[in-house]
């Protein structure tokens, strides 16, 4: 018997428009700014914009992360995602208030180091409530949607009392840090401080997880975990404890982007979970469930829109994503990225 | 005295099934499955399509639930153990569907598959020389591979790490015969280097070729056990058991070993 | 002839049939047994609550599909009796009027929202009409000049539905038991009346071949595409009659209150109530619409006071007074709601039939 000599592959060119096609959800994002500078006219106005779009877009992308990787890995939906949202601002806001001292001093780095504790403070307190969560609410239903769906708005509503009975029904203000008030300007371009530092915070999580996802063995567990959960265990992987590991990471994730939303509005309230979580819902959707890299365009997307209507129509804004999200839907059903189950 | 007992140890069989059924929701699948993978040998499971061989495999992996009965893998019962630790013991496993996963590229499929770390250079030469298409598309996606290359990949990926026993569904389900004659080669290579095989098998001429025993399943429990040769020679008995003989086999036997 | 009233979906168990009638005695003379404003209030908000939690029964007990928006439907109808009543002047053809329009615009919607987001994926279209159903509650308090945004819309009833209205005063001398016959009993028989015709549509529906096949396909989506249902139309159909029916019910709620607000219609805290409501009555029962929100809204309005009494009787333990207090029933009821989903499945009702 020889090397079967007529099992030759060949690697076929493939044409403009099929390399084209997969890159077709990546290239929306430059398109969208374009059709934003065209609605604008004005390059100061539009950078504004187009910066507080991104923020907001990467910070829904920090929120949105977590519940559709989990949702790929191990097709679970949580309707309570956005409790963590509310948890981690309440939690990084409490923070905030105690360190005051570092908050109201004129140094850059104390101010930097307050906001780095709510964060990690926030972070932590929604990995743990989310490892709770997991266990106790999310666990007994696996397998079933309806069921889920169910269990986990549930699972919301106690979450949502709970903070009030924590910290009251009330709507808390508070400012930001003084370093992170006001903007920097450049020329004739006002460039909000906290705008920024939103985008750089977005661009770190995006860069480690795509690293993580790319370049580790844990990534490549997850990956390969969302096509065909079965055929990782059969290869000696407790997919379990890394279903729970994601899930821990998304609500961390969650509470970050709940600490940087609560810098953002400055107000919290134990609601603005919900709110977020509409948000969230259509990223996800438009992203196509389960898909990270669509979720990022997704929530780009989203943030982007929203900030050029609500310039041009304000009352348009929230609107304009059930557009968006229509608009899409109609184009992809699954979504920009959608993800194909292996069974 | 220490040589017998090792001895004994060596003889003991790496595998074995003893009464277990399994059910699909409300399916009764598996009815009784005595089975007995002796060490060192390859053992084929055949039957007709739909009597249970599938099945058994996914019981032994803990891909479904048994519920009753018991599967000891070197002496361990594993019927209750996660799918996880069931391949941590000692056991690769190619399923009936591939499980390719198609968004990887075909380098991290393998790296995914080498559990114990990075994958061995021998190993992997050895893979390389088996399976050259697989070092073509290295750095291709795994989901843009053609069927015969799919099942390389899913071969593949079981053979890169050292196991004590490989568990293989249909390796040659739908393969052109020249690559029925790669694969039968890689699993002879696979026998020559010590390990013990579990198989499905169609191809009834591959099962001859490789096979040392054979357990032949009917209705969900195995019917008739004993040596292959004996069953490729007993036309009556493949008759009744699997309702075809080893004349129209036969041709595809010569076919395969004259490639 | 009960039986055929009911469709031949009898409660099944003596118990629940017992609880049934009186609770349908008890709304049926709520202004004669419990006079008083209150407490005919609440009667009437049992009444629309029951074919509004039924008629989402539907959709969830029968179809298997989770929708957010069902508040949306309800507070369509509740908005669009309340326009007409305002723009086409007070009269029972302005509330008739109102009622058909919200109903078909409630169907229209369902039907978009089904069509493009039921083919794909169940999970998408409890997704999407959750977003879809706030976006349409910020757009409600954000055009105010039509809505009258926040505050809502107070309009005014034909004339004979209101309190001023009086009759039979020359037969009874304007009392029947100590209760004086006005517009507002008129208007309480009127809620009670539609609710129950709109209730025994519902149960008819879910026992007719149709909610036969929206069961099976809940239980089995595969086989029954397989046999030949179309089940993408069955679910749609669905999600539309659903819509329909919470719409007349919105319309009831505001006839009733003379009032819409994005609050009283619109909410997601509403919303919850109903997934509330349903789920510990009884999925795929509707007579779990019936025990769900008798218990509920009984409970929000009378059991609220009890527990402030308790909390004032246990004093000031910072934590578990916080806990105990009535204004954090929603916390006990969450945390009920998530015990009936793991070991309640059917809720009370199918506790009390215990059959399979």
């Amino acid at each position: 018997m020889t090397h079967a000599p007529e099992h030759n592959p060949q690697i076929q060119q493939m044409t403009l428009q099929q390399r084209l096609a997969p890159a077709w959800p990546g290239l929306l994002v430059p398109l969208l700014m374009c059709a934003g500078f065209a609605l604008t006219l004005n390059p100061s106005s539009w950078l504004t914009l187009t910066l507080s779009g991104l923020a907001m877009g990467l910070m829904i992308f920090i929120m949105a992360s977590g519940m559709t990787l989990v949702f790929g890995l191990m097709d679970v939906i949580n309707f309570g995602h956005g409790a963590f949202v509310s948890l981690g601002a309440f939690v990084g806001v409490s923070v905030l208030f105690a360190l005051g001292h570092l908050t109201a001093a004129p140094s850059v780095a104390l101010n930097l180091l307050a906001v780095l504790m709510a964060i990690c403070a926030g972070m932590a307190a929604t990995a743990l409530a989310g490892w709770a969560f997991e266990r106790v609410i999310v666990k007994p239903v696996q397998g079933n949607h309806l069921n889920q769906i169910l269990v986990t708005v549930g699972g919301l509503i106690v979450a949502e009392q709970l903070i009030i009975v924590l910290w009251g029904p009330e709507e808390i203000y508070f400012t930001r840090p003084e370093a992170l008030k006001g903007s920097f300007i450049i020329g004739s371009i006002a460039v909000e401080k906290f705008r920024l530092v939103a985008v750089c915070i977005g661009i770190v999580v995006f860069a480690a997880m795509h690293f993580v996802l790319r370049r580790t063995k844990i990534g490549l567990i997850v990956r390969a975990g969302v096509q065909n959960g079965e055929m990782v265990e059969a290869l000696g992987y407790r997919l379990r404890q890394v279903f729970v590991a994601v899930f821990v990471t998304g609500c961390a994730l969650a509470g970050l982007g709940g600490v940087m939303w609560a810098l953002y509005q400055e107000v919290i309230t134990a609601h603005m979970g919900n709110q977020a979580m509409i948000l969230i819902f259509i990223v996800v959707i438009i992203g196509g469930l389960g898909s990270i890299e669509g979720c990022f365009i997704g929530a780009l997307l989203v943030g982007l829109l929203q900030n050029y209507v609500a310039f041009v129509e304000p009352k348009l804004a929230l609107v304009s994503n059930i557009g968006l999200m229509v608009a899409i839907l109609v184009w992809r059903p699954m979504g920009l990225i959608p993800v194909v189950k292996a069974k | 005295m220490a040589d017998q007992i090792d001895h004994l140890i060596e003889d003991a069989p790496i595998l074995r099934l003893d009464a277990v059924h399994t059910d699909i929701r409300q399916y009764h699948i598996l009815n009784g499955v005595d089975l007995v993978v002796p060490r060192g040998q390859v053992t084929m499971l055949l039957g007709r399509n739909g009597v249970g061989k599938t099945t058994t495999l996914r019981s032994i992996m803990g891909h479904w639930r048994i519920h009753r009965g018991s599967i000891t893998f070197n002496g361990a019962d594993i019927s209750t153990q996660p799918t996880a630790d069931i391949a941590r013991a000692g056991i690769g496993y190619v399923p009936e569907d591939m499980g390719i996963f198609s968004d990887l590229t075909v380098e991290e499929n393998m790296q995914l598959a080498a559990f114990s770390g990075p994958m061995s250079a021998t190993r992997l030469g050895w893979i390389f020389a088996t399976f050259p298409p697989l070092k073509t598309l290295w750095h291709t996606e795994a989901g843009h591979l053609s069927g015969g290359q799919k099942q390389m990949l899913s071969v593949a990926r079981a053979m890169i790490e050292e196991r004590e026993l490989y568990i293989i569904d249909e390796p040659t389900k739908g393969l052109a015969p020249a690559i029925v004659a790669t694969m039968v080669r890689a699993l002879q290579d696979l026998k020559d280097q010590g390990a013990s095989i579990l198989m499905v098998e169609q191809n009834f001429a591959v099962a001859a070729a490789l096979g040392d025993t054979a357990h032949v399943m009917v209705d969900g429990a195995v019917k008739w056990s004993g040596p292959m040769r004996a069953l490729a020679e007993d036309l009556d008995l493949q008759r009744s058991l699997m309702g075809f003989s080893l004349q129209t086999a036969a041709r595809d036997q010569s076919a395969t070993k004259s490639s | 002839m009960i039986q055929k009233i009911l469709s031949y979906d009898t409660p099944r168990s003596i118990a629940l049939s017992m609880l049934l009638l009186c609770i349908f005695a008890g709304l049926a003379l709520a202004p004669f047994l419990f006079p008083g404003v209150r407490t005919v209030d609440t009667a009437a908000r049992i009444c629309i609550f029951i074919v509004l939690v039924a008629s989402y029964d539907l959709l969830l007990g029968y179809g298997g599909i989770v929708s957010f928006a069902h508040t949306m439907f309800f507070g369509v109808g509740a908005y669009s009796v309340a326009l007409t009543s305002l723009h086409l002047g007070r009269g029972f053809d302005a509330l008739i009027l109102g009622a058909a329009i919200g109903a078909v615009l409630a169907t229209c919607l369902a039907a978009a929202i089904g069509l493009f987001s039921l083919r794909v994926r169940a999970i998408f279209f409890a997704m999407i009409t959750l977003a879809v159903a706030s976006a349409l509650a910020v757009l409600v308090s954000q055009f105010s000049d039509l809505t009258g945004g926040e505050d809502g819309l107070t309009f005014k009833l034909p004339r004979e539905l209101g309190p001023a209205f009086k009759f039979g005063q020359t037969l009874f001398d304007g009392t029947v038991f100590g209760v004086k016959l006005n517009g507002k009993l008129l208007t309480y028989y009127l809620v009670f009346g539609t609710s129950l015709v709109l209730f025994l549509i519902t149960l008819r529906l879910v026992n007719a071949p149709f909610g036969r096949v929206l069961q099976a396909i809940r239980e089995n989506e595969f086989r029954a595409e397989a046999i030949g249902y179309r089940v993408v139309h069955y679910k749609i159909a669905a999600t539309c009659l659903s819509a329909a029916i919470a719409s007349c019910a919105g319309a009831l709620y505001a006839i009733w209150l003379r009032y819409v607000g994005p609050s009283t219609t619109l909410s997601l805290e509403l919303m919850i109530d109903i997934l509330l409501i349903l789920v510990i009555g009884g999925m795929g029962t509707i007579y779990g619409a019936v025990i769900g929100a008798t218990l509920f809204l009984l409970t929000e309005n009378y059991l609220q006071a009890a527990m402030g009494r308790l909390t004032s009787g246990i004093g000031d333990i910072p934590v578990v007074s916080a806990l105990l207090s009535p204004d954090r029933w929603l916390l006990w009821m969450g945390i009920l709601f998530i015990v009936s989903v793991y070991c309640f499945p059917k809720g009370i009702v199918g506790h009390f039939r215990k059959d399979p």
